[in-house]
């Protein structure tokens, strides 16, 4: 058992090392594919699939997000991840609303 | 044992994840409009981050940080079809007609009528 702040999460875990090379290869392995969004992002062709890219992308980024809390030990970015998949769905929604009334609400 | 168990169980749920998310990421860069592309990214990704979510909690134990990530979970599987949703309906919107199967319309085409559009 650890008793250090940073450590608080150690005791919960499975069989400590292994899971955590576990919880850091797969957030590499994540962060990879939320790459391959760009591709879609930049490429287009419509402004509806470059924020679709983005949206996934963020996803993507949540999961990655929370991986890495769990890998390091970090609790805090448990938080973070929670507001960016917050922010995420409010990008996503207020694009499409600007969109299709260009001028109303936004 | 059942930490042995429980091991295989994160391991699993992280590999499922990574597969999904993986099919989500083909689908988005490789079917051919943006409603299709609409389709996978509601569904197949939303899975693939629930599976690992689940993975993460699962790791966590009973603790406060694993509530927030189930907590995100649910959060996500509710927001993540409902972004998907309204991008596709403000394509609709903006008058894109879907891509049909005798339709040989390719990606430059679609650019060509978006910047047309404009």
């Amino acid at each position: 058992m650890s008793t250090t702040i940073s450590g608080l999460l150690q005791p919960a875990f499975a069989t400590g090392e292994f899971i955590t090379q576990v919880f850091l290869v797969s957030a590499a392995l994540f962060m990879l594919l939320a790459l391959a969004m760009f591709y879609r992002a930049v490429k287009g062709p419509t402004t509806q699939d470059r924020v679709l890219a983005v949206n996934v992308l963020g996803t993507n980024t949540v999961v990655v997000l929370a991986l890495l809390g769990a890998g390091l030990g970090e609790p805090s970015l448990l938080d973070i991840a929670l507001v960016y998949a917050l922010l995420n769905f409010l990008m996503a929604v207020a694009i499409s609303k600007f969109t299709v009334e260009r001028g109303g609400v936004l | 044992m059942i930490e042995t168990v429980r091991t295989v169980a994160i391991v699993g749920f992280i590999l499922v994840g990574l597969f999904f998310t993986l099919v989500s990421a083909a689908g988005v860069i490789r079917l051919p409009d943006v409603y299709s592309r609409a389709h996978t990214a509601s569904q197949a990704d939303t899975l693939g981050a629930g599976f690992a979510l689940a993975g993460v909690a699962l790791a966590l134990g009973f603790t406060t940080t694993s509530f927030k990530t189930v907590l995100l979970l649910f959060f996500i599987f509710i927001t993540n079809p409902t972004a998907a949703h309204a991008i596709a309906r403000a394509a609709d919107e903006e008058g894109i007609k879907p891509w049909t199967t005798d339709d040989d319309r390719t990606d430059a085409d679609l650019y060509e009528e978006a910047m047309a559009d404009e």
